[in-house]
């Protein structure tokens, strides 16, 4: 660069650094008065005995449903959009970023969350509801089971050899639960869902197989179960991740005439069951003998179906 | 074939190329998975060493499926420009990896290397740079595409408005609607993910949303992102549909347990230039993410790495308008935690920009990974740096019918406001004719769902 351009664009930087400093200036007088600080009622240095922190649970529904916006355009219409989802709306913003009060309720269901996914099904649920329990090949316990999926697929020996002992063979309608990512999940609607879909059954006049519960289980064990017990339709409820602070959701996977080598694509599935905002599980049972009496009218199941009904 | 170094005198052989892909990775728990990560770091060095030394053409011949057996290696192959392929085949993996972060080499120079470039070329180089190398070479590479408005410009970041609802509600879909509009985000679409599949629920989403972007004449696109074939349905029933959507994998058997195929993808992309309601040109959208070969047993004892990159090869066969990778989204079976989930974002991003689509990412986690949302914060800030088309914008990032956690509109915002980046130009017109932009910045009418109320 030449020198007396060189000498321009410094003068010109030096001008913009002096009016930036003479807007700058004012503002630093902007800072709130000792009055303004009275106002608000902060204790004087040294009275401890002022300092009081006592809150409400934050995580109560009527705090959840509160409204981060100041002045909302419409206030009464934002109450109605708040209304029909679960979803965090209406939270306001601090700036682009997110409002104190928004962002430690999500880090305190993140928290309540990672606690969620160490539990089990509880045995007497399974006992009351006549389930007798087997595992797959997972034996180190949850953490194995998250990270090898391909022995979440397969049952172990002994639940084979229990299985063909227990249970009888080519039913129209075999049923299993598995705990899947969420053991909550289960325990929360197994109750409302099992006895609609042996009842729907029972009335449609399909052959119903011995139902079994899965500990460690993958959508991917149903090929396992179809091949042992040769059912026409096989449902799987399964308990799904848990999402943040909500750990109720269960699926429900169904293939028709499941076998080794099948796929997804071979699959259906109804999901987000569960009572307060998801399916209900009454409907999801309704909704899932619907599905097997397809597949027992169509003897298909997952694309395939979809592709005949298109 | 010879593939040996020694290393602080100790000898490293390795059998074949499929074996030394997967032990020069990064650790990955899904590599482990799979028994194809290295034993240790000393052997993951060696195997980079080699790696580096491989000629491109010895990785043109070795795809992860043979060709005869596998429509995605095809794709992949008979796109391949011959002209660039014989300039730059006798190059080894290194003089590739120094070529991409020379200076002198700007994004269209890159843009066209990358007609001779296959997945397993490209996944070679990925696998032997730094995380920093990955963000840098990704921001020299610009990928623009159009369909309602235009993505990938320079210093622009769309955002994924991503509405989902348990059960699928229209009124809570579109109340979250309106909240990422006030926030500007939507840009790169509209996108809902189903609860129900059904052809009935499916059609009823895409008439909504589309009534949204009428009613407020948005420079935007719709989509359900629905399995593609209630999609072809919809399309063929006369429903609106902004781009069409589909999960793909790296592989002709991972794509059967999708229930896709090359010919079906071939018949909707048809049906998209037929239908769909954008000018276009580009109408498709894809969803990839290591691990997912893997877990349909569809990886034919390759990495997931590579598999990735196979999934880039197969999407540019439709110029899609947006890809994104969804980096954390199947959970800690395939990446473990933070410091995996950080590469392979790193490594997607690189990958898509390096085989010329629109890449964005949806930067999140699963519950059971072990990892937070601080964590997520801080990828969108390297990716955004790093010069990503898009991100998701889910309500706080909570998505409550996927069950897991994304990036927030607020993060998308943030991410402009801190980085200078601003919306889709289209987009941001719009937003500053209703008075929630001012220069790049939102106004203190933005972020209130009720200002959408009024129409
Ligand atoms: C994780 C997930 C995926 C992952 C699964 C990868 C994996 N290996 O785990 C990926 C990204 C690959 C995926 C893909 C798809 N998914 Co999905 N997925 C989910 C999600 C978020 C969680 C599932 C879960 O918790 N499973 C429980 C655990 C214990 O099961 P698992 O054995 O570990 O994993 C198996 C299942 O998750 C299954 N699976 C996952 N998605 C789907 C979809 C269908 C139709 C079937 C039959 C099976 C299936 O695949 C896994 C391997 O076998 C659910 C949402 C939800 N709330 O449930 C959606 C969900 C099940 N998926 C859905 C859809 C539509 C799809 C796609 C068809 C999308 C598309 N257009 O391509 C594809 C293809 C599915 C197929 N046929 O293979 C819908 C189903 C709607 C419906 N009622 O039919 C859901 C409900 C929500 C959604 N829109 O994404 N999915």
């Amino acid at each position: 660069m030449e020198k007396d351009r060189l000498e321009a664009v410094i003068q010109a930087v030096v001008r913009e650094l002096q009016a930036a400093a003479a807007v700058a200036a004012p503002a630093a007088v902007a800072a709130p008065s000792p009055a303004a600080v009275a106002r608000k009622q902060r204790p004087a240095p040294g009275a401890e005995d002022d300092l009081r922190i006592d809150l409400a649970d934050p995580t109560l529904p009527a705090a959840r449903s509160r409204s981060g916006i100041p002045h909302p355009v419409d206030a009464e219409g934002l109450v109605a959009l708040m209304e029909c989802t679960s979803s965090r709306i209406g939270v306001g913003r601090a700036g682009p970023c997110l409002r104190t009060g928004a962002l430690h309720l999500f880090l305190s269901d993140l928290a309540v969350t990672k606690d969620a996914l160490a539990r089990d099904v509880d045995p007497q649920l399974l006992a009351e509801l006549g389930l007798f329990p087997v595992r797959t090949r997972v034996e180190g316990g949850k953490e194995e089971y998250l990270i090898r999926p391909d022995l979440g697929r397969q049952l172990s020996q002994e639940a084979r050899t229990l299985i063909s002992e227990r249970c009888s063979k080519g039913p129209d309608v075999q049923i299993c639960v598995g705990d899947g990512l969420s053991a909550q999940a289960v325990e929360t609607n197994l109750r409302k869902i099992l006895p609609v879909l042996q009842a729907g059954c029972t009335t449609a006049g399909l052959k119903m197989g011995t139902p079994f519960f899965i500990q460690y289980c993958r959508v991917g064990v149903m090929n396992d179960i179809g091949d042992l017990l040769q059912p026409k339709v096989l449902i799987l409820l399964i308990g799904e991740r848990p999402g943040l602070g909500r750990a109720d959701s269960m699926s429900a996977y169904m293939a028709y005439r499941p076998k080794a080598g099948d796929t997804d694509a071979e699959r259906d599935v109804i999901c987000n069951i569960f009572d307060g905002g998801g399916v209900n599980p009454l409907e999801a049972g309704a909704y899932a003998l619907r599905l097997a009496q397809k597949m027992l009218a169509k003897q298909t199941s997952g694309v395939k179906l979809k592709l005949m009904e298109a | 074939m010879l593939l040996r170094t020694k290393l602080f005198g100790k000898t490293y052989d390795f059998p074949d190329l499929r074996v030394l892909m997967g032990k020069a990775n990064g650790e990955k728990s899904g590599d482990r998975l799979a028994g194809l990560a290295a034993d240790n770091a000393a052997e993951r060095a060696a195997a980079r060493l080699v790696l580096a030394e491989v000629p491109l053409w010895a990785l043109r011949d070795n795809p992860a499926v043979p060709y005869e057996q596998d429509e995605v290696t095809r794709v992949i192959h008979d796109a391949l420009n011959e002209t660039v392929y014989a300039e730059i085949k006798a190059w080894t993996v290194s003089e590739l990896r120094e070529w991409l972060l020379d200076d002198r080499h700007d994004g269209s120079a890159i843009a066209r290397c990358a007609n001779g470039l296959t997945a397993e070329m490209i996944a070679a180089v990925t696998k032997i740079m730094s995380n920093m190398d990955l963000a840098y070479a990704a921001s020299k590479i610009r990928v623009q595409r159009h369909s309602a408005n235009t993505i990938g410009l320079d210093r622009r970041l769309s955002g994924r408005l991503q509405p989902n609802h348990p059960t699928d509600s229209p009124e809570g879909i579109r109340a979250e609607i309106y909240e990422g509009l006030a926030y500007g985000c939507g840009d790169a679409v509209i996108g809902i993910n189903p609860s129900d599949d059904s052809y009935a629920s499916v059609a009823r989403l895409l008439d909504m949303s589309y009534g949204v972007v009428k009613t407020w004449e948005i420079p935007a696109q719709t989509c359900v992102l629905a399995h593609v074939t209630t999609q072809m349905r919809c399309l063929q029933s006369g429903s609106p549909v902004g781009l069409v959507f589909q999960s793909i994998c790296g592989s002709q058997k991972g794509n059967d347990s999708f229930g896709i195929s090359v010919g079906m993808l071939d018949e909707a992309y048809q049906l998209a230039r037929k239908h769909c309601y954008p000018a276009g040109p580009h109408y498709m959208y894809f969803e990839t993410g290591q691990g997912s070969a893997l877990s349909a047993n569809a990886h034919n004892g390759w990495d997931q790495l590579t598999l990735e990159a196979r999934n880039y090869g197969l999407a540019r066969r439709y110029s899609p308008f947006i890809v994104n990778t969804v980096v954390g989204f199947i959970g800690p079976e395939y990446l473990y935690d933070t410091e995996q989930i950080h590469r392979a974002g790193l490594e997607d991003h690189f990958m898509g920009k390096l085989t010329g689509i629109s890449m964005g990412c949806d930067v999140c986690y699963t519950n059971h990974a072990r990892t937070d949302q601080d964590s997520s914060e801080n990828l969108a800030v390297i990716l955004a740096a790093a010069g990503c088309n898009f991100f998701m914008g889910v309500p706080m990032a909570d998505d409550s019918m996927l069950s897991y956690q994304s990036t927030s509109f607020h993060d998308i915002a943030t991410l402009r406001h801190m980085l200078h980046l601003r919306p889709a130009p289209e987009f941001e017109v719009w937003l500053e004719s209703l008075g929630l932009m001012r220069d790049g910045r939102l106004t203190d009418l933005a972020g209130d769902p009720s200002f959408f109320l009024s129409r």
